[in-house]
């Protein structure tokens, strides 16, 4: 049986703040597990196969960085979204999720994007700085998340809008 | 087919003329932009494919260490990190002096297959069914997996699950889904156990399955389009590939084999660590990707093309049984017409999906993946070449490495680079094919990009952070001015909707 929260984090750690999401769950490494039923997944970018990676989920967490959102952070439920993104080898999280539909011919399980906020992507540079610091907000926000498994608890988190 | 032709490459007064740009190509990897020049008439003049990544790749490894290589080349690209993995660590058994093990050659190839299953998958059900189930200037609205989901919900879902399968087969060889570390230099650090065996080998019958059914669908779309297919965007081009010793398709290991337009060979068996001899690459000024060419032949008329389509119409044989036929019934189909073809790409690739799945097979049966022979290390080297058949054509890994072990250089060649000019002929061909004087729509744009996804280019690994890579579509008039721009975010692909001004 797969973990009941699936947090997953999208991102290229050669690429300066594109480690954002990958860093977090580094970061969560172990703790994660030992709070409570989660399994971590990295990858470069989502991709169609990461549907099956969905199933039998009570929940899931996507991480990744973002050049446009508010600082430090974002988050926000989501559903599945007919987006274009599958025109390129890389998708969305609510293309996956529509996917997951069209393939699995049911609605995939909850879903939340944390998006940190990156500056800098250049091939070989650092995290930087301000991302760093972004990080560390993120990083606090994902382990009230592992710690509270109540999906009502997590809409709590969400911003008010 | 066509003769050869340079023409469109560069207008005669360029500042004469209206300026169309498809900027990125969708649905490939990475960025590239495509230029139109029109004269007032709507006749092309002009046609280029401009790359601007790959800056900065070879830098990023100098200075490493060279046993970090391998690992490190996988963050090059996030869509064929196996195959830099392969090709660098295939560099580093030369750095150390190393003749692999039995045990190691297999466990890579059988990564390396998983990849070739995986990628294939993934170009033919998502990113090209759509175009080629739907046509080419078919709704853009269904033109994209979705569409394909909804209207064939059973391919839709055998391409997921071989893409799947394909990434299973990495997990096991290299350890990890991502970052794997399966192979280092002179050999692997893990086998393959007896229960990862078992598990790739309780589903392999079903992938082969399927890919043989991938093979018919390939063949079909050309029995029903047969004009379009055997001539969009084709062209005539030399060739390059690896061979097996005995000339069989090998997408680990082998010599180069080049042949002209005519199907004379230049040079076979050639021993790739010294490929420099008959490889050049050449600059030019309008992209930041070079122009490799046959030294025999020089920059001019000695470019060649890579990837599936040469490596099944020139090897002589493919060692595996349903393959080879395929390959047989491909090469013969409507007088070998569709082997020319550019979107012949699609059927090749298709027949090495399928060769892909009977060597996992075979190799799954094969005790030596279960050896602990796993490292062999001879005498030090200076300099490393590395040169595999990646799933998009050959990939060359090429390094020195100091009295520190520290990486000075570095050189590669990947294979879309290979394939540069050859994008450019196909869609220029395309362009007085279907463009030229006519009034410009977002179907029509979208077959110059068809001709480009035939070769599944890898562009680079975009950064694929939220909010990046947006569209743009400009459109100038004879005086250089904005006549209008159409911009799209990642949401609203293929909104593109050429008004011109008339």
């Amino acid at each position: 049986m797969p973990a009941p929260l699936l947090i997953f984090a999208i991102g290229n750690e050669s690429r300066g703040d594109d480690a954002l999401a990958p860093l977090l769950v580094r970061g969560l490494e172990g703790w994660a597990e030992r709070a409570g039923q989660v399994e971590l997944i990295e990858d470069y970018q989502l991709q169609v196969e990461h549907v099956t990676d969905l199933t039998g989920r009570g929940a899931v967490l996507f991480v990744d960085a973002d050049v446009s959102c508010s600082e430090p952070f974002y988050f926000s439920e989501i559903s599945a979204e007919h987006d274009h993104s599958y025109t390129s080898h890389a998708m969305t999280p609510f293309a996956l999720l529509h996917t997951y539909r069209q393939v699995y011919g049911v609605d995939a399980p909850p879903a939340f994007l944390l998006r940190i906020r990156g500056y800098d992507f250049e091939l070989g540079n650092p995290l930087s700085d301000k991302a760093a610091a972004n990080l560390g907000a993120a990083s606090k926000l994902a382990r009230e998340l592992c710690l509270n498994g109540n999906l009502q608890r997590w809409r709590e988190c969400l911003p008010n809008i | 087919m066509t003769d050869i032709n340079i023409n469109l490459e560069t207008a005669a007064h360029p500042e004469n003329l209206r300026r169309v740009a498809i900027d990125p190509v969708s649905r490939v990897e990475g960025h590239g932009k495509v230029t139109l020049l029109l004269d007032e008439n709507d006749h092309i003049q002009q046609v280029r494919l401009h790359i601007v990544e790959f800056r900065g790749f070879e830098k990023f490894v100098q200075g490493r260490p060279f046993w970090e290589a391998p690992v490190m080349v996988q963050r090059l690209c996030g869509i064929c990190p196996v195959s830099h993995h392969i090709a660098a660590s295939k560099a580093m058994d030369m750095i150390v002096g190393a003749t692999l093990t039995p045990t190691a050659e297999k466990v890579r190839r059988l990564m390396h297959y998983g990849q070739i299953l995986q990628s294939h998958a993934l170009h033919f059900f998502h990113l090209c069914s759509p175009d080629l189930l739907f046509g080419f200037d078919s709704d853009v609205a269904k033109r994209n997996i979705v569409g394909i989901a909804a209207a064939y919900p059973e391919i839709a879902k055998q391409g997921v699950l071989l893409r799947k399968y394909g990434q299973e087969v990495i997990r096991v060889t290299a350890g990890k889904r991502i970052h794997g570390t399966g192979s280092i230099p002179g050999g692997v650090n893990k086998n393959v156990s007896i229960e990862e065996r078992d598990f790739l080998l309780k589903d392999i019958e079903q992938i082969i399955a399927w890919s043989k059914d991938a093979v018919g669908i390939a063949r079909k779309l050309f029995e029903q389009n047969l004009d379009l297919y055997n001539n969009f965007g084709t062209f005539k081009a030399h060739t390059l590939n690896l061979v097996r010793a005995d000339g069989a398709l090998d997408l680990y290991h082998g010599g180069l084999r080049a042949r002209d337009l005519d199907g004379n060979t230049l040079f076979d068996h050639y021993d790739y660590r010294h490929y420099w001899d008959v490889i050049f690459e050449d600059v030019k000024p309008w992209s930041y990707m070079k122009f490799p060419f046959l030294r025999s032949l020089g920059p001019e008329t000695g470019w060649y093309c890579v990837g599936p389509l040469t490596r099944v119409t020139q090897c002589d044989f493919i060692p595996s049984p349903l393959a080879e036929e395929q390959r047989k019934a491909f090469l013969a189909f409507d007088n070998g017409k569709a082997a020319g073809a550019t979107l012949g790409f699609h059927w090749a690739r298709m027949i090495e999906m399928l060769h892909a799945a009977e060597v996992i097979q075979e190799l799954l049966h094969d005790t030596d993946l279960q050896g602990n022979d796993l490292v062999n290390i001879g005498e030090r080297q200076e300099r490393g070449v590395g040169v595999i058949e990646a799933p998009r054509g050959t990939l060359i890994h090429h390094y020195k490495v100091d009295e520190h072990d520290q990486i000075v250089r570095c050189n590669l060649i990947v294979s879309t680079t290979h394939n540069n000019q050859a994008m450019n002929e196909a869609i220029r061909q395309v362009a007085r094919q279907f463009i030229d004087g006519r009034k410009l729509t977002e179907g029509l744009l979208n077959h110059i990009e068809v001709a480009i996804r035939a070769f599944d280019p890898c562009l680079s690994c975009a950064t694929h952070a939220l909010g990046k890579m947006p569209l743009e579509v400009e459109l100038l008039d004879v005086e250089g001015k904005e006549v209008d721009t159409l911009t799209r975010t990642t949401d609203v692909v293929f909104s593109k909707n050429i008004r011109r001004k008339m």
